[in-house]
């Protein structure tokens, strides 16, 4: 049967070639490099810090535009990509992490980095976050929590404490919130940091822990909303008369239960690294498999591989 | 069964052999007594028989057991459709016998397990009966705990012997399908089959013998459809794909889970339908056009990330199975109902590609064009096969693998300066710069969701919106005006045009003979590609006083199915009419026949005016 195939489209398109700086000459990006759009976010955001962090990451590692994918989801603190000049990815709200993970899992040659809120990451993306846990898909994830529905004005939150009055709970919230770090350690993350915007080198050393996981690095960070959520997160910051406590250092990062007590105390509890360990990432799983079934076919052109196939249905 | 020449009449009461040119042999029992297994021994061995084959099988939708049947037909001409009667009936049960003898011809062979199925008196005058003890005598013949192992071999060989089938290559088949297990499970195979195979039917009558098919070139190989697309996705350089479990979308997966690797690539079993979609477009984002699938309520959970994809406009290939639907529906059954989700399901405009195979051989294909469309045009392609393709068996023409396999891994080449969505591109095209590609000018695009500028950038420029709106459609017009005008089946003008789409190919094209050799002015004309349309059917439609469209899904509120309905709106065209049925089979040749003429009645009865007709 002859089905018209239409043609290969040809390479690149209105794309020219030029040549390209070895990576040793090139300078560290600076933050006018990284910056694209001006940020959307109400003055005052907790995001903002995030963002300026994020920055300072890429700086401080050396990072590449072009070896750095940013992805999110929908939110307030979702626009992220749109600000940082990257390739970057705004999806649909709750699946930023599967979508990360396509990224991940084909392309190891880049950090993905992937940026969202409480709501995409607990409610309507909660499953994902469940699975890209337990997959130990290797990227990096970090939940800027507010505790409320921002971009949408003030609804309730996954995250949001019994109590908080929003316009879905004019008489304050009922239901039991999400506690992200225990939701993590459950689900089998095997970095789970918790830190706070108004501490930008503690936000600055979670990030560069989490980027240096090998695995899916999660990382809460308490993230103030001034316009629909203010004060918050006042009794976690010294400067408003709270308290930063850090993981106690006799704490021990791969002790699934001491993690759990950790998570379980009251806030403003404590920041830091709750939970740490060594487990293959799905990336590397999924290369082992791949070594040892191309092992099989080893030097046979993908048409001849296909042709094996081919061969047993005759 | 069509004789082609009777033989010698019988002579030393040996039965006589008669020369056939096709049968339709149907095969019931139990899920678990490996019918399957006899059907796709016929089916592979017609293969290399240069014989056609096409099977009909139905799975039952409970956990384990329940009645199944397969049914095969196999021609030494051309075969288009699974068949509507059956030449011989192999019931194992007392259900099998009393559901499935209707689907015998009439003077049908029916050959049944005396030790399960008591023949009825009143049915033994208009089918021709032989009870075989094949419980019984499979046990004798391998031992064993009687647990009905093997019966199936038994069977087979039975079968061999009636169809004088040639036995060395059954036996090869047989080895190549145990071959490899415990020793034991293959020679308790063969010594089943054996067994069958001389056991004495004296009492048959007529044994049959093939007349012999074309020879062909070149070899052919037999698959299903969901296999012919799994493998079609890799010749076209797919290597990565995700999805969840769903029937009867599963096959693909799990084929493709079990074979990329070998080529480097990996297939992610997630966990649920809406991660499927989400991370197959990443994996197309970061550059190399991926796949998603699923089957009835799957697609529908799909359809936001899939308006994704038309908006951001990313490649992705949507392979949907389609089974009886709404909701759960009925999963093992056949109905071509998701037309319209394929074509215009999600909120907003969205154009995205739809593409219909009409056979397996037509999937192996049609999953490389689907890539390449998805590629050229930076866009969702969703192929829409249908339950009826995915599981039957079908032997065709081996394509040569070494010209279609094609390398589509991305370009990470430096560029100088970029914009995803030129709006002043000559050919109006998207293309992405893939991540892991520089781009010199330090601006980098983003993709998003949102409307956007030319560099992913959000807007709410209402004039912004309607030049994307206009981008994203006027691609598939494009791709429209370059499609091949579809070839009418039998003369081009006549009385009645018998359209179809998908799995309904064979049967119409075999109810247009069959109509044609009656002499009806009857054509039909098979659509392939369903969004867009292709050019010159208002051309093709001219030259008919009827245009019936016939597919398996339910006339509607308004009396059109999916495709009738959205022919009927783009082409105003009054002379489209349906015929529909929703009963989980494929059609029939017969059922298309009957459909036709009571529709033409009814035209007589009352003239097309143009206005919509009130239908019975």
């Amino acid at each position: 049967m002859s089905s018209p195939v239409t043609d290969i489209p040809v390479r690149g398109g209105n794309i020219t070639a030029v040549p390209p700086l070895p990576d040793s000459e090139r300078k560290p990006l600076t933050k006018k490099e990284m910056s694209a759009d001006h940020p959307t976010w109400c003055p005052g955001c907790g995001d903002f810090s995030v963002l300026a962090l994020y920055f300072k990451l890429i700086e401080k590692r050396k990072l590449w535009h072009e070896k750095i994918t940013t992805i999110a989801g929908i939110g307030c603190s979702s626009r992220f990509p749109y600000f940082v000049q990257a390739h970057g990815v705004h999806y649909i709200h709750g699946r930023a992490l599967p979508f990360a993970s396509g990224v991940s899992l084909s392309r190891p040659d880049l950090h993905v980095f992937v940026f969202g809120g409480d709501g995409d990451a607990f409610s309507i993306g909660g499953n994902h976050f469940n699975h890209t846990s337990r997959k130990n898909i290797k990227m990096t994830y970090v939940v800027m929590d507010n505790w409320v529905y921002g971009l949408t004005k003030k609804q309730t939150s996954p995250t949001s404490p019994p109590g908080f009055k929003s316009k879905t709970d004019t008489w304050g919230a009922v239901d039991e919130p999400i506690n992200p770090m225990k939701q993590a350690i459950a689900a089998g993350a095997t970095f789970v940091a918790r830190t706070t915007h108004t501490n930008p080198n503690h936000v600055l050393q979670m990030m560069e822990a989490a980027m240096d996981h090998d695995g899916f690095g999660f990382i809460e960070c308490l993230s103030e909303c001034v316009e629909f959520y203010p004060g918050a997160f006042d009794s976690s910051n010294p400067r408003k008369g709270g308290a930063f406590n850090l993981v106690p250092e006799t704490h021990d990062v791969t002790d699934e239960i001491a993690a759990y007590k950790l998570a379980d105390e009251p806030f403003p509890g404590r920041f830091g690294i709750f939970y740490k360990v060594d487990r293959p990432t799905k990336n590397k799983l999924e290369a082992g498999i791949n070594a040892k079934a191309q092992e099989k076919v080893k030097g046979l052109k993908h048409w001849q591989i296909l042709q094996q196939n081919f061969d047993r249905m005759k | 069964m069509s004789e082609a020449t009777m033989t010698a009449p019988t002579s030393g009461g040996r039965p006589k052999v008669s020369k056939i040119s096709e049968a339709v042999i149907r095969i019931a029992g139990n899920s678990q007594d490996g019918i399957q297994a006899i059907g796709g021994f016929l089916a592979r061995l017609a293969g290399r028989s240069e014989q056609e084959v096409m099977t009909f099988m139905t799975i039952p939708s409970t956990i384990s057991g329940g009645p199944s049947i397969f049914q095969v037909r196999v021609g030494s001409g051309e075969v288009l459709s699974a068949g509507d009667d059956a030449d011989l009936l192999i019931a194992f049960y007392q259900h099998s016998y009393e559901d499935h003898l209707k689907s015998l011809r009439k003077g049908g062979i029916v050959l049944f397990d005396s030790d399960h199925v008591q023949p009825k008196p009143e049915w033994q005058q208009e089918y021709r009966h032989l009870g075989v003890a094949i419980s019984s005598l499979t046990v004798e013949a391998i031992g064993g705990t009687g647990k009905d192992k093997g019966k199936n071999m038994f069977v087979l060989g039975l079968v061999a012997k009636m169809f004088d089938l040639n036995v060395p290559k059954l036996e090869k088949l047989i080895g190549e399908r145990f071959g490899g297990k415990d020793e034991s499970i293959l020679n308790n195979a063969l010594t089943a089959f054996h067994a069958g195979y001389s056991h004495s039917l004296d009492n048959v009558m007529e044994t049959f013998r093939f007349v012999e098919g074309q020879k062909r070139a070149g070899h052919q190989v037999v698959m299903t459809g969901n296999e012919a697309l799994g493998y079609g996705l890799i010749a076209a350089g797919v290597r990565f794909g995700a999805g969840y479990p769903i029937t009867p979308w599963s096959d693909i997966m799990e084929l493709l889970r079990r074979e990329l690797p070998k080529y480097g690539g990996t297939f992610v079993q997630c966990e649920d339908e809406i991660a499927s979609i989400s991370m197959a477009l990443g994996a197309s984002y970061a550059g190399r056009v991926a796949v998603t699938g699923s089957s009835g309520p799957g697609i529908s959970l799909k359809t936001e990330a899939l308006g994704y994809a038309v908006m951001a406009e990313l490649p992705l290939v949507v392979i949907d199975v389609q089974r009886g639907g709404p909701s759960t529906g009925m999963p093992t059954s056949v109905e071509q109902s998701d037309l319209n989700i394929a074509c215009f399901g999600g909120h907003g405009d969205s154009p995205r590609v739809v593409l219909a195979p009409a056979n397996v051989e037509d999937c192996f294909y049609t999953a490389i064009e689907a890539v390449n469309i998805a590629r050229k045009y930076s866009v969702p392609v969703v192929i829409l096969t249908d339950q009826a393709i995915a599981t039957r068996i079908e032997a065709f023409e081996e394509p040569n693998l070494e010209k279609v396999c094609q390398d589509i891994s991305p370009d990470l080449t430096p560029i100088a300066d970029f914009k995803p969505y030129d709006l002043s591109a000559s050919d109006g095209l998207t293309r992405h710069a893939p991540p892991g590609k520089r781009i010199a000018s330090g601006k980098y695009p983003v993709v998003t969701g949102l409307e956007h500028d030319e560099m992913g950038h959000p807007t709410g420029s209402p004039k912004l919106h309607m030049a994307m709106n206009a981008k994203r459609r006027n691609k598939l017009r494009k791709l429209a005006s370059e499609l091949p005008v579809p070839q009418v089946y039998g003369p081009p003008e006549g009385n009645v045009l018998l359209v179809g789409w998908g799995s309904n190919q064979g049967p119409i094209r075999e109810a247009v003979d069959r109509a044609r050799a009656a002499g009806d002015s009857v054509s039909s004309l098979h659509i392939r590609y369903i969004n867009p349309l292709p050019p010159g059917l208002e051309n093709i439609f001219s030259g008919f006083n009827h245009v019936f469209v016939v597919e398996l899904n339910d006339e509607g509120i308004y009396g059109y199915g999916q495709l009738a309905g959205l022919l009927r709106a783009r082409y105003c065209d009054a002379k489209i009419q349906g015929i529909n049925k929703t009963d989980g089979l494929t059609f029939k040749v017969k059922e298309i026949l009957e459909q036709t003429r009571a529709r033409l009645a009814a035209a007589k009865a009352q003239p097309a005016t143009g206005v919509t007709i009130q239908r019975i």
